[in-house]
């Protein structure tokens, strides 16, 4: 999960986070980290290139990308054969 | 009847140096263009995480916007529909529809893709200072206070707005410079007549 | 400094016909526009329709008059431009102070990515000539050159409302005795630039776009361009054929809110409507028909009937999507919906907003759904909003 969320850090530009500053349950968006509905989409490109996941339709990213943890667990599950970059 | 307006701040970035009010409050050697940006962000104790996802052209307004209105006096001087935000530049959203079209043959980002319009700056400023009067950006081939002059006053003589920041915000890859200016109905002894002449003061100063 | 802006003529080209006459049939038969990508090649042709203007780059060259090497955004533009400029048929046109003020957003985009599939392959191939009107500006200039216009010729560039702030800039420039006569409203082409990024925002209808509907999915992209030629008191004075309408209220206000979704609230469209309506000085009660921005976006559509819902009490006054003929147009959405404005004016009409099934939930009122005859209409409204917060709105009137 750290590795995750250093991808998070750089993909969204997060410049004043640390990894150690996402908590794994801490929710992502709004009340959280205060992430909105581009970053949404930043994070289904990061799952597309870092984990050859597609996630087609935009309303599935709020369940999958409600804290860290949820994340890495979309991730375990949805990533089959492929292996990360 | 002629309405009083007055050009009560003033900020200017120009060859990696800042200006607020025609002083030089800020100066560093040439980098890259963001970096500069990402520096006197630090260095002006700016604090608005937001920045840093924004593309080069909306950080160099929103810096230039952050130093002039320092003071945040507007805030309770104004409510939100009496502040406009009128700016200008001449290369449009260009700097970030190339890092954009370099993205598209993997996968297209969509954070980069909202920034390819030029308006988006204003959209950035107003949201950063909640202000919701009337906005426009116009494309220029180059700097004209003829025009700004114009059409601010406009804006002032049909009082659509009671304060209105406007001015110019360029930036094409390694390229930059932003103008900023308030104007308001008063303004102190020393505040300069919001003129054709003044803005071309300001925005000249530098040149020597 | 007070005297009246009227609307002397008007041209339009978009996905549902060439000129006025093919416009209104295809509104009258509720023919949409939208369809299978023809002309623009993208590796979403199959999957993602659009409102294409249905005619090659030579066609639209040959009736605009320009070579074929010009941007589809020019030839777009001039067709429309000369059609509004042909109704006007203002005596003298040379002898007035004229003005062009044009919107686009995407300039000469649709040249630049032939030059670039080339280049990118060997810098020593792709022909220059096809960047070098690749600036917004230069699509205006380009036009305003061939329209013989001299005076004042200026570019808007505030994404979807971009063609709104046109008219409302010209208006003021004539208000303000600058000009005489401005040609007001925009153009747009499709490219991949655009077609790409909003599929990335997630925001694109794989369907036919359902606007105001509970289950719309998203916005379809078009093309076209619309214009209207504005003219002073003294200009009207020596017209063979009065202007039956005129430009009298229009605002603008900042959503301040995301860089490209709406306030839920609805708070910047709600600000623009009610400016609109003080600067002409009538109640909500007086505006007879709302063409809406309804762009079929989950987002748009909520924040927008939000803001009516707030500022206009039952009954309410009809309303519409006409991007569910057009598809969302960009630049050029805010001039083709005020030549569809004026058109409801002048003809007694109102348009039906198509594939409307489940009205949304959250609303008091539900947009038409039939093409309406014999309407006694004396003021519609009609709202363009952009991202970056830029939310515009006009009102026309019959005069």
């Amino acid at each position: 999960m750290a590795d995750l969320k250093k991808q998070i850090i750089a993909q969204l530009n997060l410049k004043d986070l640390k990894p150690e500053d996402i908590g794994d349950d801490q929710p992502l968006f709004v009340e959280g980290l205060g992430l909105d509905s581009i970053d949404a989409l930043e994070l289904i490109v990061l799952l597309q290139q870092e984990y050859h996941i597609k996630l087609s339709n935009a309303d599935d990213g709020p369940k999958a990308f409600k804290s860290v943890r949820t994340m890495a667990e979309y991730i375990t599950t949805h990533q089959g054969q492929k292996t990360p970059k | 009847m002629q309405t009083e307006r007055y050009i009560t701040r003033s900020s200017r970035i120009r060859g990696y140096s800042i200006y607020l009010n025609s002083k030089l409050i800020y100066g560093k050697s040439p980098t890259a263009p963001g970096d500069f940006l990402n520096q006197a962000y630090q260095d002006f104790h700016i604090n608005y995480p937001k920045f840093h996802k924004m593309d080069n052209m909306s950080k160099l307004g929103l810096l230039a916007s952050e130093i002039l209105l320092k003071d945040q006096l507007y805030k309770t001087r104004y409510q939100p529909y009496e502040m406009g935000v009128l700016l200008m530049n001449a290369s449009a959203s260009l700097d970030t529809d190339i890092k954009y079209y370099k993205t598209v043959s993997e996968i297209p980002s969509p954070a980069l893709f909202v920034y390819t319009l030029p308006n988006i700056v204003i959209g950035e400023i107003c949201i950063r200072n909640n202000f919701k009067g009337e906005n426009a950006f116009f494309v220029f081939k180059q700097f004209d206070a003829t025009f700004m002059a114009q059409y601010v006053t406009n804006l002032f003589e049909n009082n659509d707005l009671e304060a209105c920041l406007c001015g110019w915000v360029e930036l094409l890859e390694e390229n930059f410079e932003a103008m900023m200016l308030l104007v308001e109905k008063s303004g102190s002894s020393d505040a300069m007549a919001f003129s054709k002449e003044n803005i071309n003061k300001i925005y000249g100063e530098e040149n020597g | 400094m007070n005297s009246s802006v009227s609307i002397a003529g008007k041209g339009i080209i978009s996905a549902i016909g060439k000129n006025v006459p093919e416009t209104l049939e295809a509104l009258e038969n509720s023919h949409a526009g939208i369809g299978k990508m023809n002309w623009l090649n993208s590796a979403h042709a199959a999957k993602l329709p659009v409102a294409e203007v249905n005619f090659s780059n030579k066609e639209l060259a040959d009736m605009a008059g320009m070579p074929v090497s010009t941007s589809r955004t020019a030839l777009l533009s001039m067709i429309a431009a000369k059609e509004a400029i042909l109704e006007a048929g203002i005596p003298d046109f040379s002898s007035w102070r004229t003005g062009f003020v044009s919107a686009n957003t995407v300039g000469g985009m649709d040249k630049t990515e032939q030059f670039y599939s080339e280049f990118v392959n060997s810098p020593q191939s792709g022909k220059l000539r096809n960047v070098v009107n690749h600036e917004c500006g230069s699509v205006t200039s380009l036009v305003a050159d061939r329209l013989d216009v001299r005076h004042h010729v200026s570019t808007i560039s505030t994404a979807c409302s971009s063609s709104a702030n046109a008219i409302f800039f010209g208006a003021k420039l004539i208000k303000h005795n600058f000009l005489d006569i401005v040609i007001a409203g925009g153009t747009d082409s499709l490219t991949r630039f655009t077609l790409n990024g909003f599929n990335t925002l997630m925001i694109l209808d794989n369907e036919y776009c359902k606007p105001f509907d509970e289950n719309r999915k998203g916005l379809n992209l078009g093309e076209g361009a619309g214009y209207i030629v504005l003219v002073s008191d003294r200009v009207t004075s020596t017209l063979p054929r009065k202007p039956v309408c005129a430009l009298t209220g229009y605002h603008n206000a900042n959503d301040a809110y995301h860089q490209t979704a709406s306030s839920p609230e609805g708070t910047g469209s709600f600000l623009a409507m009610k400016g609109a309506l003080e600067k002409s000085g009538l109640a909500g009660a007086d505006i007879d028909y709302i063409n809406l921005h309804g762009t079929g976006t989950h987002n748009n559509d909520i924040s927008e009937g939000t803001a009516i819902k707030l500022l206009f009490q039952p009954p309410y006054p009809k309303m519409s999507s006409t991007k569910t003929f057009t598809g969302h147009t960009l630049g050029a959405s805010g001039g083709i919906e005020a030549v569809f404005s004026i058109l409801a004016l002048e003809h007694g009409i109102v348009y039906p907003n198509l594939r409307l099934h489940d009205p949304m939930k959250e609303l008091p009122f539900v947009p038409e759904r039939n093409f309406l005859k014999n309407q006694k209409l004396r003021h519609v409204l009609s709202n363009s909003f952009g991202f970056g917060g830029n939310c515009s709105s006009l009102i026309f009137s019959k005069t």
